[in-house]
């Protein structure tokens, strides 16, 4: 009896704790939401208004602005090359420091968190001058060459946590059935991580998303939407301000959401 | 076994990618950070960045504010990781709920979070609406540097916590079931079972997602520069008014060391910590 | 012979108009840190660069991401940016990579400012764009709690800070409100305003006893201000959202303000001290990069944008005042109107002391401005000793002005080597 009392209240406490959690990370959205979906006056106004009253107004600048479509395409597109080259470069690695001992494996894993750990605007100079010359600037792949370099660091340790957590003798098992090294990791490695390289992949996108002071630098005529929209936010009249958070914020939501299966499949590959 | 190229193989798209991208404009400047302007090898640049009144505060308040954000967030992921283990339904729904942040960047961050701390903004709506306080409060006045900091530790919290838990779910989601089976066998509590068998297995996701949340925890700046102002000297945001506004490279690329530095420090002291012993892989 | 000459001139005609031509389709890249907030940008493209014959294409920037981008193409070569547009204080760390625009007609710009494009060398290195300056902007509701006496157009120091005090008194909370916040430009207002009201100089008296006293007046009215002012950049918002009641900034951003409540603000000019009203312009600059693709037609531009007709749709678009003498139409916006009738006021005044912006500094330009700045947060942020923090700020300031080798500047007397702090 007392053993189905106190699982009863550990069972509430868990739920009540899960929809505090909820609330904590919506709440700050929806009024995010709220002030994007006012109009210029109520959103100065005080007290604030707690509902929005779907006034437009701020929004459709946004989504008549010229330009804002062409920024977006670019920064998916850009995003998705991101995507692709950071699970190529990173996934061997992070399976190679996962499976294998060898010299200079800390040195490796240090240098790569590197790249996170040294401030991007100061490495914008000398790869601007860089890609000037070498003809890489204004060009998407540039951009996504920089980007990848910045979600690399995710890509390699996410890849070499999960590869780490995959016994070897699964492995081994599959080499005494005949199969040679690649195709033991095709054929029973690879199933088990896939999803959770995907997760790694949609890091990348996010990362990609949201960098500015990069995109900035290195893309003139193919902004992204950072680079397009973001920069002159801070000095936008506030309506103007919250509006374009959203705009900015709403996509990576909806992408997010549209590959949450993969971000989530992940989970209880294991439990198979 | 294996050849002894393959892992080095391996390594080779990223190691490329890094040499040209990262390695190469990195070498140019950290040579401005100890170079002066003939070329020379000095240590001027690092003496004014340390003789600078600032340096100390900044330097201070970067690393209390990342002692005071990651172990809170790497607890709560842990804990949001193990609600969510425990789910049967609607795993799926709050996890995505629980992994919107991921999508926000610092920037928007900082605009959401002011519109909530500011003088006019949304905790004083409440506060006022609620009778908690007859006037609207300044929370974010430089008088109230505790306040200040509580506001951006906050929102850091918020913006930042679901990478973590991404990467612990993933970690989670790799320790057999078994394991757990034999531990209720046993009879183990939950909290024996949590404590005995689901951290010890979890170290590596724990040791990847501790490293990267302190380095990216080194270079906050947009969030920290909405809600601090010029309250809250951080060392990027002294970077940057070097770099930018000072207009001085060699000072900025000295700060720039220095974040390096303490990145790779605390990223040792990780990995120590956290290492997993030889032989005792699952 | 002679056909045979008139042939093949007409053909090297031809092949060099096919060529002007199709430079002259090239896009001019305008790079530019003003006009950057989106409404501005669009109203730029919109407005203001459609007239011109060329192409344009108009990239406004952050700071940061705006000089990384010229130094990279300085670096390298070659570039793509063909027009640059900012502050004064941004040309002047970019001197080495500016192309000499002597050849540009400047007949009709105001002389102060085209003379301030030469940076102190002896060639044209920017042209004067457009200009703005600082003025103060209160709510309507404040205007009851000004002290017994006191003009609002014609305000003193000591009116303001009882003003201030009044409103303080009278609501509970500080209702004065300064752009100390990171992206605030309070720079000026010490260098231009508080220093040449208190001691009729910038540079020479930085330490002088009347400078303490400005100082402590500032002390004085700071415990008035809000103190979420350090969080502050730009005033409109605060206005706007009436956490602050009266404030000071760039005519540029108290414009949306002015604009979307007209009927509930006044602008009005900066207040005087014992050495007169102390005011400063801004000067934003055009200039063209060595690197630019295309020089000629980034000229004809540049040319373009100081005609009297684009600097009133610029006015709209920016809120930035023109820099050749026009006559403005009536139907500008609101704060053109409101902003103008400040400025209009503050420069007519009897005790106007206009002073100029630093020049001759060269990379030093962002040092010089944090000796200003450095000595507010020391003294009024973190509380430390008036005349200590003064003294200790003023030899930084010394060895800046000497590593310069800058001569004085107005409202300080023309020095003959490196301007003097005493």
């Amino acid at each position: 009896m007392t053993v189905d009392g106190t699982s009863k209240t550990m069972l509430w406490t868990f739920r009540i704790s899960t929809v505090v959690l909820c609330l904590w990370v919506l709440v700050p959205i929806y009024f995010l939401l709220t002030n994007t979906l006012s109009s210029p006056e109520e959103v100065v106004a005080f007290p604030k208004r707690v509902w929005p009253s779907f006034n437009l107004e701020s929004i459709s600048f946004f989504l008549t602005f010229s330009g804002v479509g062409a920024a977006m395409w670019n920064s998916v597109l850009v995003a998705s090359v991101t995507m692709v080259l950071s699970i190529a470069a990173g996934a061997p690695a992070g399976y190679a420091l996962s499976r294998f001992d060898f010299k200079g494996k800390s040195f490796y894993r240090v240098l790569i968190l590197m790249t996170r750990a040294f401030p991007l605007p100061l490495l914008a100079l000398p790869l601007a001058v860089l890609y000037i010359r070498i003809g890489l600037d204004d060009t998407i792949l540039g951009l996504a060459l920089l980007h990848t370099m910045l979600a690399l660091p995710f890509a390699v340790l996410i890849t070499f946590s999960l590869f780490s957590g995959i016994p070897v003798e699964l492995e081994e098992a599959a080499w005494t059935l005949g199969c040679n090294r690649f195709q033991a990791f095709r054929k029973v490695i690879l199933p088990l991580v896939l999803p959770g390289i995907t997760a790694s992949a949609i890091f990348a996108f996010v990362i990609s998303w949201n960098e500015v002071f990069g995109a900035a630098v290195l893309t003139i005529e193919n902004r992204t939407l950072p680079a397009f929209l973001l920069q002159g936010l801070d000095q936008a009249p506030l309506h103007l301000k919250f509006a374009g958070g959203a705009v900015l914020v709403i996509p990576a939501l909806i992408f997010i959401f549209m590959v949450r299966k993969y971000l989530f499949a992940m989970w209880g590959i294991a439990n198979r | 076994m294996y050849p002894r190229s393959l892992p080095y193989l391996l390594l080779l798209p990223s190691l490329a990618l890094l040499a040209v991208l990262f390695l190469y404009p990195f070498v140019l400047v950290a040579w401005q950070a100890i170079s002066d302007d003939g070329g020379q090898f000095t240590t001027a640049h690092f003496s004014e960045m340390l003789g600078h009144w600032k340096f100390g505060t900044a330097f201070t308040n970067t690393l209390l504010l990342t002692l005071a954000v990651v172990p809170i967030q790497i607890a709560l992921a842990l804990y949001m990781a193990s609600l969510v283990t425990g789910m049967s339904r609607g795993r799926d729904a709050f996890l995505y709920i629980w992994t919107i942040p991921l999508g926000i960047s610092d920037l928007a961050a900082g605009i959401i979070w002011l519109s909530i701390f500011e003088q006019t903004g949304f905790l004083n709506t409440f506060m006022v609406g609620l009778g908690f306080s007859e006037q609207p409060e300044t929370f974010l006045g430089y008088q109230n540097k505790g306040t200040i900091f509580l506001a951006i530790a906050l929102a850091e919290i918020w913006r930042a916590t679901a990478i973590v838990l991404v990467i612990l779910v993933a970690g989670m989601g790799l320790i057999p079931k078994e394991y757990k089976e034999a531990a209720e066998v046993f009879g183990a509590s939950r909290w024996q079972q949590f404590t005995k068998v689901t951290l010890p297995l979890l170290k590596p996701s724990l040791q990847t997602a501790m490293i990267l949340r302190v380095i990216l925890a080194f270079e906050v700046f947009a969030v920290v520069a909405a809600l601090g102002g010029t309250n809250m000297p951080i060392l990027m945001g002294e970077v940057y008014n070097w770099q930018f506004v000072l207009r001085d490279a060699n000072v900025a690329a000295a700060f720039a060391l220095v974040i390096l530095g303490i990145s790779i420090l605390c990223t040792l002291i990780i990995m120590w910590f956290l290492r997993t012993p030889k032989g005792a892989t699952l | 012979m002679t056909i045979k000459k008139t042939a093949l001139a007409a053909a090297i005609a031809v092949g060099t108009s096919v060529g002007a031509v199709s430079t002259s389709q090239a896009e001019v890249l305008f790079w530019s840190t003003q006009a950057n907030p989106i409404e501005e940008a669009q109203a730029m493209r919109e407005n203001v660069l459609s007239g011109f014959e060329g192409e344009v294409d108009f990239q406004p920037s952050e700071t940061g991401p705006w000089l990384t981008r010229i130094e990279a193409e300085a670096t390298a070569g070659s570039g793509k940016i063909g027009l640059l547009g900012s502050l004064h204080g941004n040309m002047i760390s970019l001197s080495d990579h500016l192309a000499d625009l002597s050849d540009v007609d400047t007949t009709g710009v105001n002389g102060t400012f085209v003379e301030l494009g030469k940076l102190g060398t002896d060639q044209q290195l920017y042209i004067p764009w457009m200009q703005a300056t600082y003025i103060m902007a209160a709510n309507k509701k404040a205007l009851e709690h000004l002290p017994e006496g006191a003009d609002v157009m014609a305000l003193t120091y000591e009116q303001l800070i009882a003003w201030a005090k009044n409103m303080a008194d009278a609501t509970g909370s500080p209702k004065f409100g300064f752009p100390a916040g990171p992206k605030g430009l309070k720079h000026r207002f010490f260098q231009g305003y508080l220093y040449p009201s208190y001691t009729n100089s910038m540079v020479t008296k930085f330490a002088s006893a009347e400078a303490e006293t400005a100082w402590n007046d500032f002390k004085e009215l700071w415990s008035y201000t809000n103190p979420a002012s350090t969080g502050y950049s730009f005033m409109q918002e605060q206005l706007l959202t009436e956490e602050v009641w009266v404030a000071f900034d760039h005519t540029s951003r108290l414009a949306d303000a002015f604009n979307q409540r007209p009927d509930d603000f006044i602008g009005f000019p900066a207040p005087a001290g014992p050495t007169g009203r102390g005011f400063m312009p801004v000067v934003v600059g055009v200039a063209v990069p060595k690197t630019a693709p295309d020089m000629d037609e980034a000229k004809a531009l540049l040319s373009y944008l100081t005609k009297p007709e684009t600097q009133i749709e610029t006015l709209r678009a920016t809120s930035f005042f023109p820099v050749v003498d026009v006559e403005l139409p009536d139907d500008m916006p609101s704060a053109v109107q409101l902003s103008g009738a400040a400025i209009a006021a503050m420069s007519g005044a009897d005790d106007a002391n206009p002073g100029l912006l630093p020049v001759g500094l060269g990379d030093l330009g962002g040092k010089f401005n944090a000796v200003y700045v450095d000595a507010f947060e020391r003294i009024i942020l973190a509380g430390q000793d008036v005349r200590a923090v003064l003294d200790d700020q003023a030899d930084t300031l010394r060895s800046i002005m000497e590593e310069a080798n800058a001569p004085c500047w107005a409202p300080d007397a023309a020095s003959d080597g490196p301007c003097p702090v005493e």
